[in-house]
C-alpha cells in the first residue's frame, strides 16, 4: 500500500506542464495569502488575550484600508484569470492538423476509432509527439473522457460532438476516468492510455486494420443510398458534399453556419433542422437506422472528400468560401439549381 | 443532582418552554422560538441520517476494491448523502433554527411577521422530509444530488420523482422562511433600530432570504421538467426527444450555486456576532461587511456557469463566468479581513464559540481560496469532478456552515435553553471536529489534483490513491466524534446544565437584554434602540446601567 503513495500527477503531455504552472503559481499565491491570515489570526489573538482590567480600543473601520485589501486581491484574482484564461483556450484549440480519433461513449465503455481504421475498447493508442483530436459523443448519458496524466477532461454528451485534445510528451500507460457520474458502473468506465514511440505505433496502426474509416464510410454512403441524390456534380437533389466540410454554408431560414462535424452529424440524424438554402426537404432522418459508429463513418468520409489531398486536387483555399466542384455558384455561396 | 441550582423563587417565571405543555402545544404554535426548537429537533434528525451515509461511503473508500456495499448501493449512498445534507440539512440549518429564533428577537419583535406561515414552512419542511425518508425505505435514488438529465430523466430506474417531490416541498419552506424574514426584517424592527444599526446577523438572514425567494422557484420548475420528461417524455433535456441537456445543468446550477451562499451567509452573520462579543469589539468596517453580504446575494446569481466548463459550454461563455467568479471572491475576501482586523487591539476571549468562530476562518479561508483554483479555467478543467471539488465544497459547506452553525449554537445555547453548556467538553469538541475536519478533507484536495474521479465506489484500477483515503475515513471517524459530543453535552445540559443568567456573555444585542429562556413574546415592553450595534465599549465601561427590557 505504502509503496506506491504519488502525491503529484505524471506529465504526460504538453498541456500538463502548462496546468502545472499555474497550479504552482496558485499555491505559492494562496499559500501567502493563508499563512498572512494564520499569521494575523494567531498573533492577534495572543497578544490582544483578554487580560484583566485592560479593555478593548474601539476601532470603527478604515475605507483606505478596506479599498486596500479590496483592490489587491482583485488584482491578483485577475492575473489569475488572465493566466487560466490562456491555457484553457489553448486546451480548447485543436491544432488544424491533428490526426483524428472518434469516441462513443455508452454505459459503461469508450468505444475508440481512429480515423486509420483501428478499433479499440476502453484503451487508446497513441504516438508521442503527435497532435491528437479526439471527437466524442455519447449514445446515451453524459460522459466525461479524463486523461489526469494530459490535464485534460472533457464531457461528452448525447446529441452531439465535443472536441478535446492533446501532445503525448513521454511513453507510457495512463490512466483514463469517466469523470461525469453515468450510473451503476461509473467508476468501471476507466481505461488505459498507451502512448508509444512512433514506429512502435504505426506497427500497432498496422496491425490489423480494417482500413481507414473514412473508406467503411464511403461504402456506407453508397448502401445507404446517399448518392443518390448527393451527387459528384451540381445535378443532385442534395447538395455536392465534395469540399463543403469547413466551408460556410448559407440556410434556407438566412442564417450561416460553418459545416463542422457537428453541422454534419445534425444534418444525418435531422436533416430538417439547417438546410442549405436551394434544396427542398426532402432528405430522411437517419435518426435510429444508423449507428453513432456509422455516423461517425459517414462524417470520417464526407471530411475525407473536402480535405486538400482527396481525390481530384481540390487545392482551393481562393475559393474557400464555396463549394468546390459544384459547378455554377453564386458569390454569395448558395448553389444554383 | 440538581436540587441545589433552584434559587428560591416563589413562582416559577414564565418562559416560552414552561408556557404550556403538552404536543398539541408545540404542534400548533405560532411562537417562532418554538417553531425553531421543532426545526432544531428535525434538522438534527437529518443530519445524523446524512452524516451515516457519508460513514459508510468513507468506509466503502477504505479499500480500493468494492466491497463493503455494491455499486447500486453506493450510487445511492452519496445520492442520499448529498440530498439529505443539502435540502434537508444545511439549507434550514442555520435560517430555520437560529434565525427562526433570533431574528424577531434581534429586532425586538414580538414574532415573525407571519407566524402561521412560519409554522406552515415546518409543515412542508416535514411532509418532504418524509417524502424522502419514504423515498429512502422503498429503494432511494441514484442519481447524484445534482440529477442530471438525461440519467435521471430517462436512464435510471430509481423513483427520482419522489425525491424531486420531497425537494419540491422542501424549497416551499425555504420560499417562506425567506418571505418571513424579509418582511419581518422591512417591518417589523424596533423604534430607533435603523437599518445601520441592525446586528450582521440580521444583515446575512436578509441577503440569504433574498436568495431564497428568488432562486428556489428555479429549482421548483427544474423538477417539475424533469418530472414531466421522465413522465410524459417531453422532449426538454434529452436529445433523443429533441431537448438539449446543457439546458438542464443551467437551471440546475442557476439556483444549486447561490443555494451555496443560502448555506454560507447565515453562518458569515454568526461570525461577525460572535468575534465581536469575543473580542469585546464592534466590528471592523461594519458597513463593508453588511454590504458584502448583499454583494455576494448578487454576485451569486451571476456565476452558475462556473460548474460547467467542461460540459460543452462555449469558451467565450467560460470566460465570462471564470471572471465574474472572481468578482464574487472579493467580498467573500473582505469579510474574513473585517474579521481579522475585528481581532487588533481586542480584549479576546477563548470561549468555545470563539473557538469554532477561529475554526471557522481558517476552514473557510482554505475553502475560499481552493475556489480560486476552481475559478481558474486552465486548473478547472484538470479538477472539476475530482475529489478536488469534493474537498473544496466540503470546507465551504461543512468547515464554513457547519463550524458557524455549531458556533451560534454554543453561542445562543443559554439564550435558547436558559442552561449553559459544559465548557470544557465544548472546547474539546471544537478542537475534535477542527482537526477531524482537517483530515477528512485535506487529503482529498490532494486525490483531486492526482485525478481521482468524483462517484466511484471502486478505486482498484489506480490503488496508488488507497493511502490517501485511508487518511481521510480515518478522519471522517474523528470528525463523527466531534459532532457527536456536543449533542451529548447540549441534551445533557438542558437537565443538568446551571441556569443561565439573561447574559452569560454580557453581549450586545437585544436579544440578550430580554430573560433566558424567553418569555412568549419576547420583551415585556417594546424596546427603544438608541445605540450602535456591537456597542461593547458602552457594555464594559465600569459603571454601565444595563437597558433591561423583560425582568
Amino acid at each position: 500500500m505504502l509503496n506506491n503513495f504519488p502525491l503529484w500527477p505524471q506529465q504526460a503531455s504538453t498541456l500538463a506542464g502548462r496546468v502545472d504552472a499555474l497550479y504552482v503559481f496558485l499555491l505559492i499565491v494562496t499559500g501567502m495569502m493563508t499563512l498572512l491570515i494564520f499569521i494575523c489570526v494567531v498573533y492577534f489573538a495572543a497578544r490582544f488575550r483578554h487580560r484583566p482590567g485592560v479593555r478593548a480600543e474601539q476601532i470603527e473601520g478604515s475605507t483606505p484600508l478596506e479599498i486596500t485589501w479590496s483592490a489587491i486581491p482583485f488584482l491578483v484574482f485577475m492575473v489569475i484569470f488572465a493566466w487560466g484564461a490562456v491555457v484553457y483556450f489553448k486546451e480548447r484549440t485543436p491544432p488544424a492538423d491533428a490526426s483524428e480519433v472518434y469516441v462513443v461513449a455508452k454505459q459503461w465503455m469508450w468505444k475508440v476509432e481512429h480515423a486509420e481504421g483501428q478499433r479499440e475498447i476502453n484503451e487508446l493508442h497513441v504516438p508521442v509527439g503527435r497532435d491528437v483530436k479526439l471527437i466524442m459523443t455519447s449514445q446515451d448519458v453524459i460522459h466525461s473522457f479524463y486523461i489526469p496524466a494530459f490535464r485534460i477532461k472533457q464531457d461528452v454528451l448525447p446529441g452531439r460532438y465535443t472536441v478535446e485534445w492533446f501532445r503525448a510528451t513521454k511513453p507510457g500507460i495512463y490512466h483514463l476516468f469517466c469523470a461525469e457520474y453515468c450510473g451503476t458502473q461509473h467508476s468501471g468506465m476507466v481505461g488505459d492510455i498507451v502512448v508509444q514511440e512512433p514506429a512502435q505505433f504505426e506497427a500497432w496502426m498496422n496491425g490489423g486494420s480494417s482500413g481507414p474509416l473514412s473508406a467503411s464510410g464511403e461504402k456506407m454512403f453508397a448502401e445507404l443510398g446517399c448518392a443518390t441524390c448527393h451527387r459528384n456534380d451540381a445535378g443532385g437533389r442534395g447538395p455536392n458534399l465534395k469540399g463543403v466540410f469547413g466551408k460556410p454554408v448559407q440556410l434556407e431560414d438566412g442564417r450561416t453556419v460553418t459545416a463542422d462535424e457537428n453541422y454534419l452529424r445534425e444534418c444525418i440524424l435531422d436533416p430538417g433542422a439547417k438546410r442549405v438554402k436551394g434544396f427542398q426537404p426532402i432528405m430522411p432522418t437517419f435518426q435510429g437506422l444508423v449507428s453513432e459508429e456509422q455516423v461517425n463513418a459517414l462524417v470520417a468520409y464526407i471530411k475525407s472528400i473536402s480535405s486538400a489531398n482527396a481525390g481530384e486536387g481540390v487545392k482551393s483555399s481562393a475559393s474557400a468560401a464555396t463549394p468546390q466542384s459544384a459547378g455554377k455558384v453564386q458569390p454569395n455561396g448558395s448553389q444554383v439549381q | 443532582m440538581s436540587m441545589e441550582i433552584a434559587i428560591p423563587q416563589p413562582a416559577e417565571r414564565e418562559t416560552y418552554l414552561n408556557k404550556e405543555y403538552g404536543v398539541w402545544s408545540w404542534l400548533l404554535t405560532t411562537d417562532h422560538k418554538r417553531i425553531a426548537l421543532l426545526y432544531l429537533i428535525s434538522i438534527t434528525f437529518f443530519f445524523f441520517i446524512g452524516g451515516f451515509f457519508a460513514l459508510l461511503i468513507r468506509l466503502e473508500l477504505l479499500t480500493p476494491a468494492g466491497d463493503l456495499v455494491q455499486a447500486d448501493t453506493y450510487n445511492k449512498l452519496f445520492t442520499m448523502h448529498g440530498m439529505v445534507m443539502i435540502f434537508f440539512f444545511l439549507i434550514p440549518s442555520i435560517p430555520a433554527v437560529l434565525g427562526n429564533f433570533l431574528v424577531p428577537m434581534m429586532i425586538g419583535a414580538k414574532d415573525l411577521a407571519f407566524p402561521r406561515i412560519n409554522l406552515l414552512s415546518w409543515y412542508l419542511y416535514i411532509i418532504g422530509g418524509v417524502l424522502m425518508l419514504h423515498c429512502m425505505l422503498t429503494g432511494g435514488v441514484d442519481t447524484g444530488w445534482t440529477f442530471y438529465a438525461p440519467f435521471t430523466t430517462n436512464f435510471t430506474n430509481t423513483n427520482f420523482i419522489e425525491a424531486g417531490m420531497a425537494i419540491f416541498v422542501a424549497g416551499f419552506s425555504s420560499i417562506l422562511t425567506g418571505l418571513n424574514f424579509v418582511v419581518t426584517i422591512h417591518r417589523m424592527r424596533a423604534p430607533g433600530l435603523t437599518w445601520a444599526r441592525l446586528p450582521l446577523f440580521i444583515w446575512a438572514h436578509y441577503a440569504t432570504s433574498i436568495i431564497q425567494l428568488l432562486g428556489t422557484p428555479v429549482i421548483a420548475v427544474t423538477i417539475v421538467m424533469v418530472a414531466a420528461e421522465r413522465a410524459l417524455h417531453l422532449g426538454i433535456f434529452d436529445p433523443k426527444l429533441g431537448g438539449d441537456p446543457l439546458l438542464f445543468q443551467h437551471l440546475f446550477w442557476f439556483y444549486s450555486h447561490p443555494a451555496v451562499y443560502i448555506m454560507i451567509l447565515p453562518a458569515m452573520g454568526i461570525m461577525s456576532e460572535i468575534i465581536a462579543c469575543f473580542s469585546r469589539k464592534r466590528i471592523f468596517g461594519y458597513s463593508f461587511v453588511a454590504f458584502s453580504s448583499i454583494a455576494i446575494a448578487v454576485f451569486g446569481f451571476l456565476v452558475w456557469a462556473h460548474h460547467m466548463f467542461v460540459a460543452g459550454m462555449s469558451v467565450y461563455a467560460a470566460l465570462v463566468f471564470s471572471l465574474l467568479s472572481y468578482a464574487v471572491a472579493v467580498p467573500s475576501a473582505i469579510k474574513v479581513f473585517n474579521w481579522t482586523a475585528t481581532l487588533y487591539k481586542g480584549s479576546i476571549h477563548y470561549d468555545a464559540p470563539m473557538l469554532y468562530a477561529f475554526g471557522f476562518l481558517g476552514l473557510f479561508t482554505m475553502g475560499g481560496l481552493t475556489g480560486l483554483f476552481l475559478a481558474a479555467l486552465g486548473i478547472n478543467v484538470h479538477v472539476t469532478d475530482t475529489y478536488f471539488v469534493v474537498a473544496h465544497f466540503h470546507y465551504i459547506m461543512v468547515g464554513g456552515a457547519v463550524m458557524g452553525y455549531l458556533g451560534g449554537m454554543h453561542f445562543w445555547w443559554p439564550k435558547i435553553s436558559g442552561r449553559l453548556y459544559p465548557e470544557g467538553w465544548a472546547r474539546l469538541a471544537a478542537l475534535i471536529v477542527f482537526i477531524g475536519f482537517n483530515l477528512t478533507f485535506f487529503p482529498q484536495f490532494i486525490l483531486g489534483y492526482l485525478g481521482m474521479p468524483r462517484r466511484y465506489y471502486d478505486y482498484s484500477h489506480m490503488p496508488e490513491f488507497q493511502v490517501l483515503n485511508v487518511l481521510s475515513t480515518a478522519g471522517a471517524t474523528v470528525l463523527g466524534v466531534g459532532y457527536l459530543l456536543p449533542m451529548i453535552y447540549f441534551l445533557w445540559s438542558m437537565r443538568y446544565g446551571k441556569p443561565a443568567s439573561d447574559n452569560p456573555w454580557n453581549a450586545a444585542g437585544l436579544e440578550w437584554k430580554t430573560a433566558s429562556p424567553p418569555p412568549t413574546f419576547n420583551f415585556d415592553e417594546e424596546p427603544v434602540v438608541t445605540w450602535e450595534a456591537y456597542n461593547y465599549e458602552e457594555l464594559d465601561a465600569p459603571h454601565t446601567e444595563e437597558v433591561r427590557v423583560a425582568r
